[in-house]
């Protein structure tokens, strides 16, 4: 299959005009490069860029694509992992998704991203090609994706905004990642003013592989061919789109094009199979995914990455609209293509399971020796660069920063409202809060069956899906960040972040294993900004260092800032971990009736940050304190426990405290209990209030059969773990019961837990 | 378009597949998944015969033959994308010429079971009257769903109680079946009408139909899955008869089992 050559002939700028007219202005402002980069691109080429090779730089080294503002402290992640950190890991930062050997031959490849900005301008495209990408990132490495997760931030949840973004977000999740046939298995849902300008879109897909089966982008053995199939090649997702237009020289074509890429997720969802045919024949050496800035980043990236050279004819690309130009074809981030590196033996055999799928594809040209990236364009050159300095040698920033001069005055701002007289009424308005309340309107949107392996989806603490049918290996996976911590104190806040995806991994009964994550912060031209970005990474990485779990891949979103007010700072950590057999899984509601309550941890009182100061507008003072020596205890024995058969049912805390846990425990299955607070209250030296709604870290809630008190009292004391027993599991009464402060009926606390989003959405 | 590959729909991932039971005393039976592009729970179909103790056999969407087996099962998903109209591309194919020949057979007749994209598959090659449009609510929904079995006399439900109850896992976004009023007459009085909703209508469907039958009772469909509640701990948290392990509901094994037992005689 050969495409059809455009009749258009444009007035290309080929590597012989860009020679010849070397003063010829050039729109690099426009397109978003410095002063400086520019003149770097200049002395990298020894010459002015060609229209096509500005277009390739100016992409490939924007924020976005070349983290040349993070790049700096992202190193971290790489320079505090120690050797028995990296014994898991296959495959680390760098390439499209880290890859973990969960045993038995099996590996598991996971990433989470950010579509930020696309999902506020168009919520349903943007949304719905943010799973998309991910999903071609998992598919890049050779796996199976087998699960997608959604952690969202919207603006306040009654601003006249916050509706369309909502329902087109949450639909184009859905209408996405429906279609292609992946469980979605969690995330998380938070709203906060902050976020009113700015509404955080990430996106994690988790893949299931052999080790065998890993696939690298990278293009190896000269000859071999470049081929780009799936969808055509249009107009959407083009940066600079106003500014190459006025390159252009014909009047009659469209001038302002969408920036926003359009979804098609059953094109998708063929690619997924047919990738996956092309992996277990063998007929591919390199595969990558083109994502943002297209097919200036696959060629690059899989030249740089491979023996260093290609030879491309753009005019061989499919087009959807054959009014574009070679600089516009370069840049386009139509969505559902991928470019792979066959040899010329298995040319026929690649286009065999093209023609099954029916999917389109075009021979774009070859691997060289040369250490050169060339571009034709009907075989007039038009790039002609070095692809590492496009895809690696971008300029790196040491952006300025400091600490910002009103955190003192937030940190000396503690929570000192009057306690509230009713307990009652105060744990209803925390679950019936936007933050606290039920997610089902969000989630009973999302396909959690599909696949058939799903063992635990949302609201347990973590997902959790099987790989190996015969044995039940599985994984479970958790997202968290928590905007406010991270306001009070940024090194915490990340700190926290990865402490309570590790908590909730480990309470569904897994052992955690790897990190991903998703660095939302505001401008880096802030240095307030900046170092908060800085003090998360570090905060991050010494957290993963202490509980010995890398990071294993990620992505950085910046600029998430309207009218000079940032976001939070936002870091969302993801935690993969494995169960040898999900059978084991510990859910996060009580079901049989007598068994032990018990509370793992000690309460402080730590309510600065927490949901409860938040529902009485304050946010002062420092996050709870973390002690990641408790947390790695705790997690022992959660999974301790899930192995030995000795708890039922596990819920971590964390925001909303106890009182949230146990709401969540109860409503689970509909099953109360009886709960006392005196001797935690006199233990702890707290009050009621306290216990119920502080935001003390390295803390659980179970129930134990009462065959296995004993042992499991032997457990936590043997590991000198606090614990108490703070009640009993009811399923009589329909109530949760505090005792000697209120009972509340559980169709009540249900009403108030599930009736926000619906009165807010519909 | 037409190559076969009976391997493709279960490359990569979590594997093996329940394999096909030797011992099974119903395993003599074969039960053909049908595979189109953009098909999600062909793997779970053939997952849940296996798991009912028949052999499931991978069919493809652009053969011409359906390999000798006994009934065929067209699964959920997104065939085509849902454009143009759920279902309306796929009942082209090439295998579907095949299925609707054999399953308008007479007494011999092919069983055939579409479930979600699969019912709306068989509606618009005119094997099952009606069709299916947008939910009521114009949103997608994933839900653990109480419907009744109206009539067991059919292939696919002998295993159940006439009335009985289950729990089956929903999940669709145009699953509101419609049809003119004689068209419900004609089914409610011929005792076509096969599952009905209960404890609340999902989306709309007309007088809270679930799923239908042809008149000889060999073609099925329904919109919820009973695929997705046939193995304990990867099921709905719970169960027409009661409370159950978590996610441990199978109230849609006996879907399977009915037509293998059916079939074995």
């Amino acid at each position: 299959m050969t495409a059809e050559t455009t009749s258009k002939k444009f007035n290309i700028d080929t590597v012989a005009n860009a020679e010849a007219t070397p003063g010829q202005a050039l729109p690099w402002a426009e397109l978003g490069l410095k002063e400086n980069e520019f003149q770097r691109v200049e002395e990298i080429l020894g010459r002015r860029p060609t229209g096509a090779e500005l277009a390739m730089y100016s992409v490939m080294w924007s924020e976005h694509c070349s983290y040349k503002s993070s790049k700096v402290h992202l190193r971290q992640f790489g320079e505090k992992v120690t050797d028995a950190m990296k014994e898991h890991l296959l495959v680390g930062i760098g390439e499209n998704a880290g890859v973990v050997d969960i045993g038995d031959g099996w590996a598991v490849t996971f990433k989470v991203e950010s579509h930020n900005h696309p999902s506020f301008v168009e919520p349903y495209q943007g949304a719905a090609t943010g799973v998309g990408g991910i999903v071609r990132d998992i598919i890049s490495m050779g796996a199976r994706p087998v699960a997608v997760m959604d952690p969202l931030r919207f603006g306040a949840i009654d601003h006249p905004d916050t509706a369309r973004l909502v329902h087109g977000i949450v639909a184009g999740i859905g209408g996405y990642g429906n279609s292609l046939g992946l469980p979605n298995i969690g995330g998380e849902v938070v709203f906060d003013s902050v976020y009113q300008g700015n509404p955080l879109v990430n996106a994690l897909a988790v893949g299931v592989l052999r080790h065998e089966d890993i696939r690298l982008a990278n293009a190896s053995g000269a000859g071999n061919k470049v081929v780009l199939f799936g969808a055509r090649t249009g107009g959407d997702g083009i940066g600079g789109a106003s500014v190459l237009a006025s390159e252009s020289f014909d009047d009659a074509k469209p001038s302002k094009r969408p920036a926003v890429q359009v979804g098609d997720p059953f094109a998708e969802k063929v690619l997924i199979e047919c990738c996956l045919e092309l992996f277990k024949a063998s007929v591919v050496e390199g595969i990558q995914d083109l994502g943002a800035a297209g097919i200036s980043c696959a060629t690059s990236e899989l030249a740089s990455n491979g023996d260093g050279g290609m030879h491309v004819e753009l005019t061989n690309v499919l087009l959807r609209d054959p009014s574009l130009t070679p600089g516009e074809i370069l840049m386009s981030e139509s969505q559902e293509r991928m470019m792979a590196v066959v040899t010329p033996e298995n040319v026929s055999a690649f286009e065999a399971i093209m023609d099954k799928w029916a999917v389109e594809y075009s021979w774009l040209g070859e691997v060289t020796d040369t250490g050169r990236l060339i571009i034709e364009w009907d075989g007039e050159k038009i790039v002609d660069v070095d692809p590492r300095t496009v895809a690696h040698e971008g300029p790196v920033y040491e952006r300025p920063y400091h600490r910002p001069e009103w955190l003192d005055g937030v940190q000396a701002d503690t929570f000192a409202h009057e306690r509230p007289a009713d307990l009652r009424e105060a744990v209803l308005e925390l679950m019936a809060s936007p933050n606290m309340c039920a997610k089902n309107w969000v989630t009973d949107q999302y396909d959690r069956y599909v696949q058939g392996n799903t063992a635990l989806a949302m609201p347990d603490d973590a997902g959790v899906i099987r790989v190996d049918e015969e044995t039940g290996l599985g994984v479970a996976i958790s997202t968290d960040a928590n905007g406010r911590y991270s306001y009070l104190n940024p090194y915490e806040g990340a700190r926290l972040a990865l402490a309570e995806a590790y908590r909730n991994v480990a309470t569904s009964g897994a052992e955690p294993l790897a990190v991903t994550d998703c660095l939302n912060f505001g401008s880096p031209e802030d240095p307030e900004v900046m170092w908060q970005f800085a003090e998360s990474v570090r905060g991050l990485a010494d957290a993963c260092q202490e509980l010995g779990v890398p990071v294993t891949g990620g992505n950085v979103s910046l600029y998430n800032q309207t009218g000079g007010v940032a976001i939070h700072p936002t870091p969302v950590v993801g935690v993969l971990g494995v169960f040898d057999d999900v059978a084991r899984r510990t859910p996060s509601g009580w079901r049989e009736d007598g068994q032990a309550v018990y509370l793992l941890g000690t309460t402080a009182n730590e309510l600065e940050g927490s949901e409860w100061a938040n529902l009485r507008g304050h946010l002062g003072g420092q996050p709870p304190a973390l002690d990641l020596a408790a947390e790695k205890t705790l997690a022992a024995i959660l999974v301790n426990c899930s192995r030995d058969g000795m708890i039922d049912a596990a819920h971590d805390l964390s925001e909303g405290g106890l009182a949230a846990g146990l709401s969540e425990m109860a409503l689970r299955f509909g099953v109360g209990a009886r709960i006392g607070l005196d001797e935690l209250c006199e233990r702890d030296g707290i009050d009621a209030f306290t216990a119920l709604f502080s935001e003390s870290q390295a803390r659980a809630v179970v129930s134990v059969p009462r065959s296995e008190e004993v042992r499991f009292n032997d457990m936590c004391t043997a590991r000198n773990f606090p614990t108490l027993r703070i009640g009993v599991v009811d399923t009589e009464n329909q109530a949760l019961d505090v005792q000697g402060y209120f009972t509340l009926p559980l169709d009540q606390l249900r009403e108030a837990h599930e009736g926000t989003l619906p009165k807010h959405f519909g | 378009m037409t190559t076969s590959n009976i391997e493709t729909p279960l490359i990569g991932g979590p594997q093996p597949l329940a394999s096909n039971n030797e011992d099974s005393p119903l395993n003599g039976v074969k039960v053909g998944v049908v595979t189109f592009p953009g098909s999600l729970d062909d793997r779970d179909a053939v997952r849940a015969v296996r798991l009912a103790g028949g052999s499931a056999v991978h069919l493809w969407h652009g053969d011409h033959s359906l390999q000798d087996v006994d009934a065929v099962i067209i699964p959920g998903g997104f065939s085509y994308g849902d454009y143009l109209r759920a279902g309306a591309i796929s009942r082209f194919a090439p295998l579907m010429e095949q299925i609707t020949a054999a399953a308008s057979g007479g007494a011999d007749a092919l069983p055939v079971l579409g479930i979600c994209n699969g019912f709306q598959v068989l509606t618009e090659a005119h094997l099952l009257p009606g069709s299916m449009i947008k939910n009521n609510h114009l949103h997608f929904i994933c839900r653990d769903q109480r419907l009744r079995v109206e009539n067991n006399g059919t292939f696919w439900t002998s295993e159940y109680a006439d009335g009985e109850e289950l729990v089956i896992p929903l999940k669709n976004q145009d699953g509101q079946f419609v049809a003119d009023n004689r068209t419900l007459d004609e089914l409610e009085g011929e005792g076509r009408v096969v599952f009905r909703y209960v404890d609340g209508n999902p989306n709309g469907s007309r007088r809270d139909i679930a799923g239908i039958s042809n008149a000889a009772g060999n073609v099925v469909g329904l919109m919820p899955h009973p695929e997705h509640a046939v193995e304990a701990g990867f099921g709905p948290d719970s169960s027409a008869r009661g409370e159950v392990e978590v996610r441990g509901g199978t109230d849609g094994l006996g879907i399977f089992t009915s037509v293998l037992k059916k079939l074995v005689g």
